[in-house]
């Protein structure tokens, strides 16, 4: 028995969704009994990143390397991994529901004609069934998901295994493929963002969203300040009203036509908290509402709130979390 | 250009989901049936490429009951040529359903799939890439900008801190995320229209699943929270609170 995670990296370096993935592969590989095998599909070098998935739990690392690697490979990868899965038998196979997970688990799926449950919040061993918990209808519902094929394909969603230490010298195998030329007929090329320095909203600590209360675009300096002064965990988000207005990118919309996140904390700033809204957020573990309208839906899911005044309580906020950090 | 655009019928956005006596399902009562929102976004981008082409047509596709015509109706009133209803149920996971529609979609003419990049019901994001494989198609998912040029597809998408470009030649399948388009309301022609245009029925069978809903559950209620106060007085208990009970700073 067996299951085995795709340890996501970026050119050679691995991405923290892989270390989320090889924990959750964890829980499943105590519950199931027998070995955790992560995969690692990258460029030249990229062998070196297999210790640390022993640090978090992997007891064999199957390393495969090509140029082809360094960025996104949909097709070399759907083979390569494949190939591992089905030498390898396994019970479960963990991808993380990251923009390249949730692009090929479903290849993965296909190919090996299994059930796939994306965006997994919990997982779970009942008498020797993997068991996932996943959001539908936009979270406004939770599925409690059997599978009926083998192996089990789950996408775990980004912040809800946080990485946890469990360190073993981990076997490192190198798997040879030879990439398939009549199969490589897509390339994917790689386009930075502006702000490359932050982490994506989908995948940061902690999230400052911003809302129509913000009044305009020129006001978001208050928000990036906010966000400095949180550290280099923190991100923007953003309601989709703000991003419809042009004030703001899509990639940083939140909810449910943008992005799902389940940060540490999630900031609501003037935002009234639309159920389209809430679908993106309503899974953080701490939400913060900053709203000048004391009746507004947010408060009714905010852990904290503060009514008033955004351009008052912002400049304030800033400086008193500033204070904070800098006496720890 | 020939295209094909699978979409599926869906609970509104809007609606309050009630879960239905047996405990895995949603209770239909009341709920507002709607064309999947990504899905409008995957025809409007079918009906303008077919435009610009001034050839080709565009095919909407379903896998669902007697109810998904009134989905297909809608998609022709937009302006999509014609319209088949691959009669069964879906599968809860991607797989069944699309092996339904890659079956019929195999033996048809066409250059190009759309699809939405989500049914906004199972929230799946599973059929595309599904379909892509079993017909050995290649494919990018969740696109906000599409430029064809011949046979030549660039496919722009989001991901975490940036995008990536993806290019292949046709035939392929593309995905749709919000920022593609805008998409077009039906005129009232197109509504009268669309009654006339050719549906296509066949009885295809329910789609096989692989997982099973054990259960359905409304999501867990928040601990109750707290207005800590009004105005920037009430910051300094929010960053203690922060600090001590959320230990998030
Ligand atoms: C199919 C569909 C999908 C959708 N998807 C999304 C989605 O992904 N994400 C999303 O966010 N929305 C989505 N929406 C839109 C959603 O319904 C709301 O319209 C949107 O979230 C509202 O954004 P907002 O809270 O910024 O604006 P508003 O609802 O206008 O709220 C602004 C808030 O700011 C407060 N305010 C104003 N001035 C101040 C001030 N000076 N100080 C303090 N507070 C102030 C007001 O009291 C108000 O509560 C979707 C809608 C549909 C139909
Ligand atoms: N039953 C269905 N019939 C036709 N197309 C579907 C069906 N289910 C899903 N799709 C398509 O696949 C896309 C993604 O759906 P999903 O993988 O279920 O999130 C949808 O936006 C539709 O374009």
């Amino acid at each position: 028995m067996s299951v085995i995670v795709f340890a996501e990296q970026r050119e050679g370096a691995l991405r923290q969704t892989a270390l989320e993935a090889v924990t959750a592969g964890r829980v499943i590989t105590d519950g199931l009994g027998g070995e955790l095998t992560a995969v690692l599909l990258g460029p030249p070098g990229v062998r070196d990143q297999a210790a640390e998935l022993g640090r978090y739990g992997a007891d064999r690392v199957v390393v495969a390397s090509s140029d082809a690697f360094a960025g996104y490979a949909p097709e070399g990868m759907t083979d390569a991994l494949v190939k591992v899965i089905e030498e390898g038998s396994p019970k479960a196979v963990v991808f993380s529901a990251s923009a390249m997970g949730k692009d090929l688990s479903p290849r993965v799926a296909a190919r090996l004609k299994a059930g796939l449950a994306t965006d997994v919040t919990e997982i779970s061993v009942e008498g020797g069934q993997v068991q996932a918990i996943r959001p539908v209808y936009a979270g406004k519902a939770f599925a409690r998901i059997g599978f009926t094929a083998e192996p089990a394909l789950l996408s775990v969603r980004p912040k809800a295994y946080p990485p946890i230490e469990e360190p073993r010298e981990a076997r490192v195998e190198e798997l040879s493929i030879g990439l398939d030329p009549a199969r490589q007929r897509m390339r994917v090329r790689r386009v930075e963002g502006e702000s490359a320095e932050r982490p994506d909203v989908a995948e940061a600590d902690i999230v400052v969203s911003g809302g129509r209360g913000m009044q305009g675009p020129e006001n978001w300096t208050l928000l990036e300040d906010l966000v400095d002064a949180l550290g280099p965990s923190a991100a923007l988000g953003a309601s989709r009203a703000v991003v419809d207005a042009g004030w703001r990118p899509h990639s940083e919309q939140v909810g449910q036509t943008g992005k799902v996140v389940s940060p540490q904390v999630y900031f609501a700033i003037g935002i009234s908290g639309a159920i389209q809204h809430q679908a993106g957020m309503r899974t953080a573990k701490c939400i913060v509402a900053v709203n000048r309208d004391a009746e507004a839906p947010i408060f009714k899911l905010a852990t904290y709130g503060i009514v008033g005044d955004v351009f008052e309580i912002l400049p304030r906020l800033t400086e008193e979390i500033r204070a904070a950090r800098s006496e720890d | 250009m020939n295209i094909i655009v699978c979409v599926k019928r869906v609970p509104d956005s809007e609606t309050r989901i009630k879960i239905s006596e047996d405990g895995v399902s949603i209770d239909p009562a009341g709920v507002k049936f709607v064309l999947n929102p990504y899905d409008e976004f995957a025809i409007e981008e079918a009906l303008v490429l077919k435009e610009r082409a001034g050839a080709g047509t565009v095919a909407v596709m379903t896998l669902g009951g007697e109810e998904a015509k009134e989905t297909l109706r809608t998609a022709l009133a937009m302006g999509a040529d014609t319209a088949v209803l691959l009669k069964g149920a879906p599968s809860p996971d991607g797989l069944g359903t699309a092996e339904k529609l890659a079956d019929a979609i195999s033996g048809r003419e066409y250059d190009l799939i759309l699809f939405g990049k989500q049914g906004i019901d199972d929230d799946n994001l599973q059929v595309p890439a599904m379909v892509a494989e079993l017909l050995g198609l290649p494919c990018a998912t969740v696109v906000v900008d599409l430029q064809i040029d011949g046979e030549r597809v660039r496919a722009k998408r989001e991901v975490e801190g940036g995008h990536e470009v993806a290019e292949f030649d046709l035939p392929g399948v593309i995905s749709a995320q919000k920022g593609l388009n805008e998409p077009r309301y039906a005129s009232l022609k197109g509504i009268m229209m669309a009654k006339k245009k050719p549906l296509e029925e066949v009885e295809v069978g329910d789609a096989a699943a692989r997982v099973e809903i054990k259960e359905l559950m409304p999501p867990a209620e928040r601990a109750v929270g707290e207005i800590l106060g009004e105005g920037p007085a009430a910051v300094p208990e929010l960053v203690r609170r922060l600090r001590e009970e959320a230990k998030a700073l």
